[in-house]
């Protein structure tokens, strides 16, 4: 059996590991927005709980996480299936480490700024909207392609809760075939070329970020 | 290691005092493990970095390439490449050896990076200054550079030994018994999963929060920029 014959099966696993890398990138990023707004805006006691999200998520290794809720879901009465399992525990995970991000780069944008908003009688969320996260958002596109590219890296973990993504495949074809070296070395590559597309789709984005498209109102320099 | 533990499963409470023990076991392993990791990662990430600053094109591209691909791949399928094609080559390592290997070479890929920030936040005139001085650029980077490096560089180094410590489970995949392991290994005996699963992660997250603390604290004890430069 020549190594090409694994890739079949080797694809079918790259496009799971690209569904639920993209659907945790997609969810995570919505959940690092709310908390990290939470953060900063949210008044005493929702910037507590959004804290607390932080902390819990990125203190306790993900690896616990998701066996924790692969066992603890059903208990409650939530039986999900491995892969939404696996996508939601990803996106909280990398959700938690995005609204530091979020948070960094909200409290770096300039006092003038806050001010000028003020003298010009805005209110807190068209001050948060208008002013705030254009300017931040920016500043966050870095690091978020830094954690785009990491959570790729992390999705490989959601193989040891039985989804049949890219590292499952490598671990079921060398179970059968015991050819390890080129199974492995192919797996790597296929992840280092994700990785390379999700950088370049990140740059992408980050393009237009700046070109400030995405707020065609906002005051852009 | 397990024969001769009981855990007596009645209530939550007598079931984590009884396996608090064996779990404390674990920690030292991941402790242990860590450690030996982000040893290898330090050296080889100085040497990654040194290789990567290197006049030679190619030995600098190569390094590059490297890097990039240690950082851009997951490190349990790098773990899983290094536990079943090692022996392949008649390299055979304890499981623990090999997962240390696994994580310091993932962190020598981040490490090298951070050392390159610090190397090259080094003024410009330390180097003419060595030259000068008829120095060598081995001495130049032994005597003149790295010490001034290395004191900028440490709070990022902290950041990811922590990191590293919270990836030490994926370790367990290849028989490792630390914290997780022991974990999913208790609960496979006693189908009761979540309390083990949460004693771990509560030790972690401590575990996080007293290194974070510490950084802090290390963080503010150093000198802002270092040792004066000029």
């Amino acid at each position: 059996m020549s190594w090409t014959a694994y890739l079949p099966m080797l694809w079918q696993g790259a496009t799971v590991t690209m569904t639920i890398t993209l659907a945790a990138i997609v969810c995570g990023a919505m959940l690092a927005f709310v908390f990290g707004i939470l953060r900063v805006e949210g008044g005493p006691i929702l910037s507590a709980v959004a804290l607390c999200y932080t902390e819990v998520f990125r203190g306790t290794s993900l690896f616990v996480q998701l066996f924790w809720f692969y066992y603890a879901l059903p208990l409650v009465g939530l039986s999900f299936d491995p892969i939404t399992t696996g996508i939601l525990v990803l996106a909280a995970h990398v959700g938690g480490y995005g609204a530091e991000i979020v948070r960094g780069a909200l409290a770096s944008v300039s006092v003038q700024q806050l001010e000028a908003a003020r003298a010009l009688n805005f209110n807190r969320a068209q001050t948060l909207f208008r002013i705030s996260l254009p300017q931040a958002i920016v500043e966050m596109m870095p690091a978020f392609g830094n954690l785009a590219i990491e959570t790729l890296k992390l999705s490989s973990l959601v193989s040891l809760i039985s989804i049949a993504d890219l590292t499952f495949a490598a671990q079921s074809i060398r179970n059968i075939t015991l050819d390890s070296a080129s199974i492995y070395s192919i797996t790597l590559v296929c992840y280092f070329a994700m990785s390379l597309v999700l950088m370049a789709a990140v740059r992408v984005i980050e393009h237009f970020v700046r070109r400030g498209d995405v707020f065609p109102r906002s005051a852009h320099s | 290691m397990m024969y001769g533990y009981e855990w007596d499963t009645t209530t939550w409470v007598t079931y984590t005092t009884s396996i608090l023990p064996i779990i404390l076991i674990g920690l030292t392993v991941t402790l242990k493990a860590a450690a030996a990791g982000f040893a290898i990662a330090l050296v080889l990430g100085l040497v990654f970095a040194l290789l990567r600053r290197s006049r030679v094109k190619v030995i600098s591209w190569t390094t590059a390439v490297i890097v990039e691909f240690l950082r851009d791949t997951p490190l349990l399928v790098q773990l899983f490449f290094l536990y079943y094609v090692l022996p392949d080559f008649g390299i055979v390592l304890p499981a623990f050896l090999t997962g240390a290997l696994a994580l310091g070479l993932q962190y020598a890929a981040y490490t090298s990076e951070v050392y390159r920030g610090g190397i090259e936040a080094v003024h410009h005139g330390q180097w003419e200054a060595a030259t000068a001085l008829n120095m060598t650029r081995m001495q130049a980077y032994r005597d003149i550079i790295l010490p001034q490096a290395v004191p900028r560089i440490v709070p990022a180094m902290g950041n990811y030994l922590v990191a590293m410590i919270k990836e030490t489970p994926v370790l367990s995949v290849v028989t490792v018994l630390e914290m997780m392991g022991l974990a999913n290994m208790i609960g496979e005996r006693t189908f009761e999963y979540l309390v083990p699963l949460t004693l771990v992660g509560l030790i972690f997250l401590l575990l996080t929060l007293i290194c974070s603390a510490g950084l802090h604290r290390l963080h503010k004890a150093l000198p802002k920029a270092g040792i004066p430069l000029r």
